[in-house]
């Protein structure tokens, strides 16, 4: 288990080289686009380093009331994040609600049960485990929903009269908005099915791949890397499911009237 | 054919760009609505077909429209919007039956439902969803320009196929349109309409 090479700060260093020159080269296409990746880069780095110091805390000693808040801390970061990606959100407290509490409701869940009844460890909610579990859940099932929120209501405003005319015929909202929802609920799962169908052929996935390189037989590697793809995909796929629900029921009113009002349309026009 | 008997009755109908409307409409009657454009004629056909929130009261044969339920109101006093939408690939998919009669009517024969709709002309669809719009047997016709796109033979046609639909079925139309002599063909009645309020009512 120690036979892990140990990274230097040079090491990192020699690595930011190449992210450096990527945006250098980027930079005469789209400023835009480097100033981005740097900025993102830079916050992997502080990200990571503060989350590798609270977790070093975290380990020492668990507590679950630690934990709960920790965990309370990456929802709301995740709520902000789904909105952020939205071109247009819901006005008012839907906007921030509708992603963070079907992300909240469905990771969390696939978590607990994870904890409880797959792993097992003691404490169940022993922080070595819940917390990158949470974190992997969690962070694809908010890009799950955040592509599938982002889907949901760009067609909604794109193909409003064709909704509209089904509605005039009599169609509910249901049928009106079928296509675009399943259409939605289709883009935001895609990348984790692909995941997990190219998994082991063409990629190793991360966390395996972490493993192995910790000096975990790739065995043992694979089994944990299977029951996340199960979990991420599950988690994932309820809280699509959950986030559109809601989103395509938000955009009627009670007398089945297509509400584009409730959507606030892109911040630059 | 016309009896006295209020099919449609609206109140002081009101939604944010246009009104306060009252009007009624009487079994088997047709209206004509006229006015500059901006001057509230579709918002109120989307008002009384309760596609945009408004105010004020509106009664289909005396049963308030509160009482019954949005998608079966919009069946019974159903929109034909001035451009038509399509959702699915051929025409068929849009219509549960095969209204062969009407599609006599308006010049197609009922190999036009296997056409794709990319297929279609503009003056195609416009009929096309004049068709599919009486298919779903509205007892309230709310027409927005159903003509606007059609040649002067076929814009008769499914005048004739749209006022033969209101006698027989008695049921009556709110007709927007604006072409006078059209008014005189198919109205006894005109509504003016300017700055989202009715202006004038006369006979035709």
């Amino acid at each position: 288990m120690n036979n892990t090479i140990v990274i230097t700060p040079l090491d990192l260093i020699t690595a930011s080289i190449l992210i450096l020159s990527l945006a250098g080269i980027t930079a005469p296409m789209s400023f835009g686009l480097s100033r981005s990746m740097l900025i993102a880069a830079a916050r992997t780095t502080l990200q990571l380093l503060l989350i590798g110091l609270v977790l070093k805390a975290l380990f020492a000693h668990a507590d679950l009331w630690w934990v709960a808040g920790i965990a309370l801390v990456m929802l709301l970061v995740a709520g902000g994040e789904i909105m952020a990606r939205q071109t247009r959100w819901f006005t008012g407290l839907w906007g921030y609600g509708l992603g963070a509490i079907s992300t909240f409701i469905s990771s969390f869940t696939v978590t607990l049960l994870a904890l409880t009844v797959v792993i097992g460890p003691q404490p169940w909610y022993a922080p070595r485990y819940a917390i990158p579990l949470l974190g992997m859940i969690m962070g694809n099932t908010m890009t799950g929903v955040a592509v599938g929120l982002d889907n949901l209501t760009n067609l909604a405003w794109r193909q409003r009269a064709v909704i509209e005319a089904r509605l005039m015929l009599g169609h509910d909202w249901r049928a009106a908005i079928a296509d675009i929802h399943r259409e939605s609920v289709h883009r935001g799962l895609i990348p984790i099915i692909n995941a997990m169908a190219t998994a082991g052929i063409v990629s190793l996935p991360g966390m395996m791949t972490g493993q192995i390189l910790a000096g975990n037989p790739p065995v043992e590697a694979v089994k944990y890397q299977i029951l996340i793809m199960f979990l991420v995909a599950s988690g994932t796929g309820f809280g699509i499911l959950g986030a559109l629900a809601l989103g395509a029921r938000r955009l009627f009113d009670e007398r089945q009237r297509l509400r584009l009002d409730r959507l606030r349309p892109p911040a630059h026009g | 054919m016309q009896t006295n008997l209020p099919l449609l009755r609206v109140e002081r109908l009101q939604g944010a760009h246009f009104g306060p409307v009252s009007l009624t409409l009487c079994a088997g009657e047709c209206v004509a609505v006229q006015g500059p454009s901006g001057a509230g004629k579709t918002l109120l056909l989307r008002a009384l077909a309760d596609m945009d929130p408004a105010r004020g009261g509106v009664w289909l044969a005396g049963m308030p429209r509160y009482e019954v339920p949005a998608p079966d109101w919009r069946r019974q006093v159903a929109l034909l919007p001035a451009e038509s939408h399509w959702w699915t690939d051929t025409v068929r998919e849009h219509f549960t039956a095969a209204p062969r009669e009407d599609l006599g009517a308006l010049g197609f024969d009922n190999d036009v439902l296997n056409w794709p709709v990319s297929r279609l002309s503009s003056g195609e669809r416009q009929r096309l969803a004049i068709v599919r719009l009486l298919a779903i047997k509205p007892r309230v016709l709310l027409l927005d320009e159903p003509t606007a796109n059609l040649d002067a033979d076929n814009a008769r046609r499914a005048e004739v196929l749209i006022k033969t639909y209101v006698d027989r079925n008695q049921s009556a139309a709110l007709w927007v349109t604006h072409d006078k002599r059209q008014s005189l063909r198919i109205a006894r009645r005109v509504i003016g309409l300017a700055n989202g309020c009715v202006i004038r009512e006369f006979a035709a």
